[in-house]
This record gives C-alpha cells, structure tokens and sequence, in this order.
C-alpha cells in the first residue's frame, strides 16, 4: 500500500498519479463541490438579507452586479453543472458497474451535455449583459 | 502527520457510513435535476440582471404557486446544506490527519450546517411581503 509521508509527496502524486480520466474526473469533482458549498453558504446568507426588507435587499445585490462577479459566476455555472453532470455519472457506474466499460465514452458524453447546459446559460447571461448595457 | 497508510479503519458495527454514501447519490441525483431546473429558471426566464426583491417575494406570494415554490426551496435549501457539508467533511477526513484539528473542523462544520439550515428553512416559513 502507497504512503503519503507529506503534503509535498500528496501534491507531487496527485499531479503525476497516471490514473487516466477517471482521477482528472474525481479531482474536477472535489474541487468543484468546496467551491459550490462555499457560494452555498454565501447564498443562503444573501437569501436570509430579504429579512430587511425590499431596499435593503436590493442595496446588497450590487455585490453581485460588481463586475468582476460576471466571470465568477460563469465558473460557477461550469463548477455546478460539472458536479451535477460527472456525478450522475458516477451514480449510474456505482449502481450499474458494468458500465465502467464505458467510463471513457460517458465522461465524453458528459462533457458534451456539461458544455449545452454551460453555453446555454453564460450564452444568455452575455445576450442579457451586452442588451442591458446597451440599453443605458 | 500520520501517513495514510497508518489510519485507523472506520469503526465497524456502524451503518452510518453506508447510509452516507448511498444518501449522497439520492440527494445528488435529486439535486442534478433540481438545480438544473433553477439555474435554467434564473438564466434564461428570468435573466441574471433582472433578479431582485421582487422576484423572489412575488414567486413565493400567491396561495398555490408560492407554496409549491416555497416546498421546492425548502427541499434544494435541505438538500444541498447536508450533501455539501456532509462533502467538506469527507474532505476533512482525507487531507486533516490530526484528530484534535479534525475534530475541531468537523465541529465546526456541524454547527454551519445547522445555522446554514435555520436561516434558510426561517426564510421560507416566515417570510411574509
């Protein structure tokens, strides 16, 4: 059985580990899913805010109307949909194991139906952005 | 730091480790359909710029429709605080190898999921326009 002694042996073996699609998958995954708890909390919080009441709640909207928040939720719509997508996946190879035949196929398939979701909604968010700015 | 290969084995006779792993597909299946659901919602119905008070407080207003929105809510609200926490402290367990550090963060995250859980379930009982 391997030994991880450190956190460098831990960096230097994750980065060179050959585990082939399946370790780039669980470590998209991982850190997909920190940074989706992370804006969860923070959503929750700015949801809770309504308690103050309309202007209040508005007044705090424009933390998320700062322009460098755009970009921010454009990785965010990837990290979500990733999780959600890859992890179907895995559920579909722990409950049905033969198809981890296909493991590199459906990880394909995944990140085609990652990239409509991904387009789908930063495509409208740019649509949106471009027509309201040009609106002012 | 204790190496990996030096950890003790989970604790045998329990079953809440199995109920763990199999609660995160329910809830992660579940939630892949839900969420897609209100990204799609917010993006494409109702547009990122136009989100504001008023879209959240007439959604959960009318008799019907508000009550269906507010249980939708309360199952994403309940299910992505366990299944996210119950991920951080998978995460814990695999890179924190000191027990009092880990107890310590594992604590820590147990106290967020429950504050996590009552400000939003408050919310979406109590809210009133």
């Amino acid at each position: 059985m391997t030994v991880i002694s450190s956190t460098k042996d831990f960096v230097v073996r994750t980065a060179t580990y050959k585990g082939g699609v399946g370790h780039a998958s669980w470590i998209l995954h991982r850190l997909g899913g920190i940074g989706i708890a992370v804006f969860l909390i923070l959503h929750i919080i700015d949801i809770f805010m309504i308690v103050l009441g309309k202007e209040m709640f508005d007044f705090f909207l424009f933390i998320y109307h700062q322009p460098i928040f755009r970009p921010a939720i454009w990785g965010l719509m990837f990290g979500i949909f990733y999780h959600a997508v890859n992890g179907v996946r895995i559920i579909i190879h722990d409950f049905f194991p033969s198809t981890f035949r296909y493991q590199r196929e459906m990880v394909l398939g995944a990140w085609v139906i990652i990239g409509i979701l991904v387009v789908l909604t930063v495509g409208m968010d740019i649509f949106n952005w471009i027509t309201y700015a040009g609106s002012h | 730091m204790k190496a990996i290969g030096q950890m003790p084995r989970p604790k045998s006779g329990s079953t809440f480790e199995l109920l763990s792993w199999f609660y995160m597909r329910v809830s992660g299946l579940l939630m892949a359909l839900m969420i897609t659901f209100h990204l799609l919602w917010m993006h494409l119905i109702v547009g990122l710029d136009n989100i504001n008070f008023s879209v959240v407080a007439d959604r959960w207003m009318y008799p019907i429709t508000g009550t269906l929105w507010r249980v939708f809510d309360l199952l994403l609200l309940i299910f992505a605080v366990t299944h996210g926490m119950n991920g951080i402290r998978f995460s814990i367990e695999d890179y924190v190898h000191n027990r009092s550090w880990q107890l310590f963060l594992k604590t820590a995250v147990a106290i967020l999921l429950l504050f996590l859980l009552f400000i939003g379930s408050y919310i979406v009982f109590v809210f009133e326009v």
